[in-house]
């Protein structure tokens, strides 16, 4: 009864006026950030971390602001997905694939609520899986010593490289840029600079703050200016919104099945709600067969892949909390907050701040009953938001950027740097090469060669020492086959194509 | 084909750049088995083999902007860098009107549009940050109003 009576804790936090108001504000923030098309989890979650911080929140009230906002943001991409046809978000691709049919058959209401009320059941049901997991892996993560950290990060980046991209060396690329970027400044076991190149500005490392936004917020701003903001009418209109129980009931299975595919696939450390609601969109419709009608806007396509996606973004928080690995791009980001907050994340946190832990877990669940409701009877809302035009929007979200990256340090060299981060993630973008794992790269970089380092220290240079255990063997392995198999399963795996009018 | 090849040339170049000044990094005296130089070296043998499998094996090139398309990134690029440096000599309000006045015009180009937008952020986002959110921002040059 463990459980029971740390949610209890977790509930006297969760459950004061202060915390269930950023609770709130965040659900509404993150709905509107996931809606905006151009304005992903990742990118809003990262512009709001400066803002946070000079908020001056608790590290509690900080985390449940910000996770509020991860789960918002999961729940609004599906109201462009099936509005617009343009996913609000990347795991809201595959919600255009049924929703934007349905939408165009007159039933735009309907598609909205049953994709809500999948929402809810995914993330629900992560939350509760979150909250079974979470402890027992904390319980194994103290096995864990540097050799088996090595391996760990190493499997972020090969599944992460793997799974998410379609070119193999383009995400190690990706992953090396990174990598290399956090080996800037002043080396942690020497003291010794490190590719500072005698600039000062440089001997503190890169922010991971200033590459985040640059490479999310500011590279989406050349592509609108590419794109001259084309592609962002209303497509459909919105009639009544009345809720469809008959649909709502005949796909309880579908939401249960996707829920449990995307719980698993957010999981899995690098692979992340995009997999998520990809394995379970694809997994409903070869369950459905050809019968079933998926692509033609039928409601089984609409509740599997936003299960699969909420329940996804609840697995992802399962590794970042309870190892410090984050398991998708959004979490990556959580991963920086919470770094920046001084709070190491990882098995020690559950015992020494159980405060955060289970505070952040019962703020989830209020969250997700905040979310369903904003999200059905107050749809409206959002929808009228995907009305901003992108020529008010994208200034905004720049200004927003800069002001947050000045507060940070108030240098203009981080503004320069978060620029250059920006024109980076435009080019790696258009060659199709993942800016994730950069991201990932610059967060765990210095953690990586740590691991490294003092394994190497306590086998007295021995490389065997890398492979010393079950649990590293196990991971190294788990690590080759992510790398190498999705190349021999792109056939099957092939994303479908958007629909297209 | 040519753009990959490009960026796999570039991604070569640079990992051997990083693997020479890898080498001049400097040890101390205690240092540890591995020493601050063995992974930023492996880090960069990794990317100088990515790069070389991208020069191998391109995807096709995607679609560049050119014309009108390319000059309006590199305006937007340079008043975000001159946006930049002005950002603490000039104070919020009026670089900040000014950089958002241009960003919209670049993505819709309509005039006065984009200059109401510019105008309406600059003092809209100015009031959200200074007042309810408390972050402590300079609204003009120093001098003025003193």
């Amino acid at each position: 009864m463990d459980i029971l009576s740390n949610l209890a804790l977790g509930f006297s936090i969760a459950l004061s006026p202060y915390t269930l108001m950023l609770a709130v504000i965040g659900c509404f923030l993150g709905t509107i950030i996931g809606a905006l098309p151009g304005l992903g989890p990742s990118n809003g979650v990262a512009i709001l971390i400066p803002i946070t911080f000079t908020l001056g929140l608790d590290a509690t009230s900080a985390l449940v602001l910000m996770t509020s906002v991860y789960y918002g943001a999961m729940y609004g991409g599906r109201i462009s997905s099936i509005l617009l046809n343009i996913p609000g978000d990347e795991p809201a691709l595959m919600t255009t694939l049924d929703g934007y049919p349905m939408a165009k058959q007159g039933r735009a209401g309907d598609a909205l609520v049953l994709s809500g009320v999948a929402s809810f059941v995914g993330a629900f049901l992560a939350t509760i899986g979150l909250l079974l997991l979470a402890p027992l892996l904390a319980r194994v993560a103290y096995l864990f010593g540097p050799a088996e950290y090595f391996a760990l990060y190493l499997l972020a980046f090969c599944t992460l490289g793997g799974m998410a991209s379609n070119n193999q060396a383009k995400a190690a690329i990706a992953a090396c840029l990174g990598l290399g970027i956090a080996m800037v400044g002043v080396d942690n076991n020497s003291g010794l600079p490190r590719f500072t190149f005698g600039n000062m500005h440089l001997m503190d490392g890169v922010d991971f703050l200033v590459a985040i936004v640059g490479l999310f917020a500011i590279a989406e701003v050349f592509f609108f200016i590419e794109g001259h903001g084309k592609g962002s009418s209303l497509g459909v209109k919105l009639e009544k919104v009345t809720i469809p129980w008959k649909d709502i009931w005949t796909t309880k299975w579908t939401m249960l099945r996707s829920s449990l595919v995307g719980f698993i696939a957010g999981i899995l450390p690098g692979a992340g709600a995009s997999l998520g609601s990809f394995l379970a969109y694809m997994s409903e419709k070869s369950l459905a067969g050809k019968d079933g009608g998926f692509g033609t806007g039928v409601a089984r396509g609409v509740a599997a892949p936003e299960s699969g996606n909420n329940a996804a973004a609840g697995g992802a928080l399962v590794p970042m909390l309870t190892l410090g690995v984050p398991g998708s791009g959004t979490t990556a980001v959580l991963l920086a907050l919470l770094m920046t907050l001084n709070i190491t994340p990882g098995p020690t946190l559950f015992t020494d701040r159980p405060e955060v832990v289970w505070g952040l877990i019962a703020s989830l669940l209020i969250a997700n009953v905040v979310l369903l409701l904003m999200n059905v009877p107050m749809v409206r809302v959002f929808v009228r938001v995907l009305l901003v035009p992108p020529w008010i929007l994208l200034p905004g979200v720049t200004m927003i950027s800069f002001v947050g990256i000045y507060s940070l340090s108030g240098s203009y060299f981080d503004l320069l740097l978060m620029v250059g981060f920006g024109i980076l993630g435009y080019v790696l973008r258009k060659l199709d090469v993942p800016t994730v794992p950069v991201i990932l790269g610059i967060l765990l970089g210095g953690h990586m060669e740590d691991a490294l380092r003092r394994a190497m220290v306590i086998a007295d240079g021995n490389l065997m020492y890398l492979f010393s255990s079950p649990i590293a063997i196990g991971l190294w392995i788990a690590a080759v086959v992510g790398f190498i198999a999705p190349m021999f399963l792109r056939g099957v795996l092939a994303k479908p194509q958007r629909v297209s009018d | 084909m040519i753009s990959d090849r490009i960026f796999g040339l570039v991604v070569v170049l640079t990992a051997l750049a990083f693997i020479a000044s890898a080498t001049q990094v400097q040890t101390s005296f205690l240092t540890d088995p591995v020493g601050p130089k063995a992974f930023p070296m492996g880090v960069g043998v990794v990317a100088a083999l990515c790069g070389l499998v991208m020069i191998l094996k391109p995807d096709p090139d995607p679609v560049w902007p050119v014309g009108k398309t390319l000059l309006a990134l590199l305006v937007a690029v340079i008043v975000l860098v001159a946006y930049a440096y002005a950002l603490k000599p000039l104070g919020f309000l009026i670089p900040t009107a000014i950089t958002a006045a241009i960003l919209s015009y670049q993505i819709s180009p309509r005039a006065l549009p984009a200059i109401i937008t510019g105008l309406g952020l600059s003092i809209g986002l100015f009031i959200l940050f200074k007042f309810a959110l408390g972050l402590g921002l300079v609204p003009f040059p120093k001098g003025w109003f003193s």
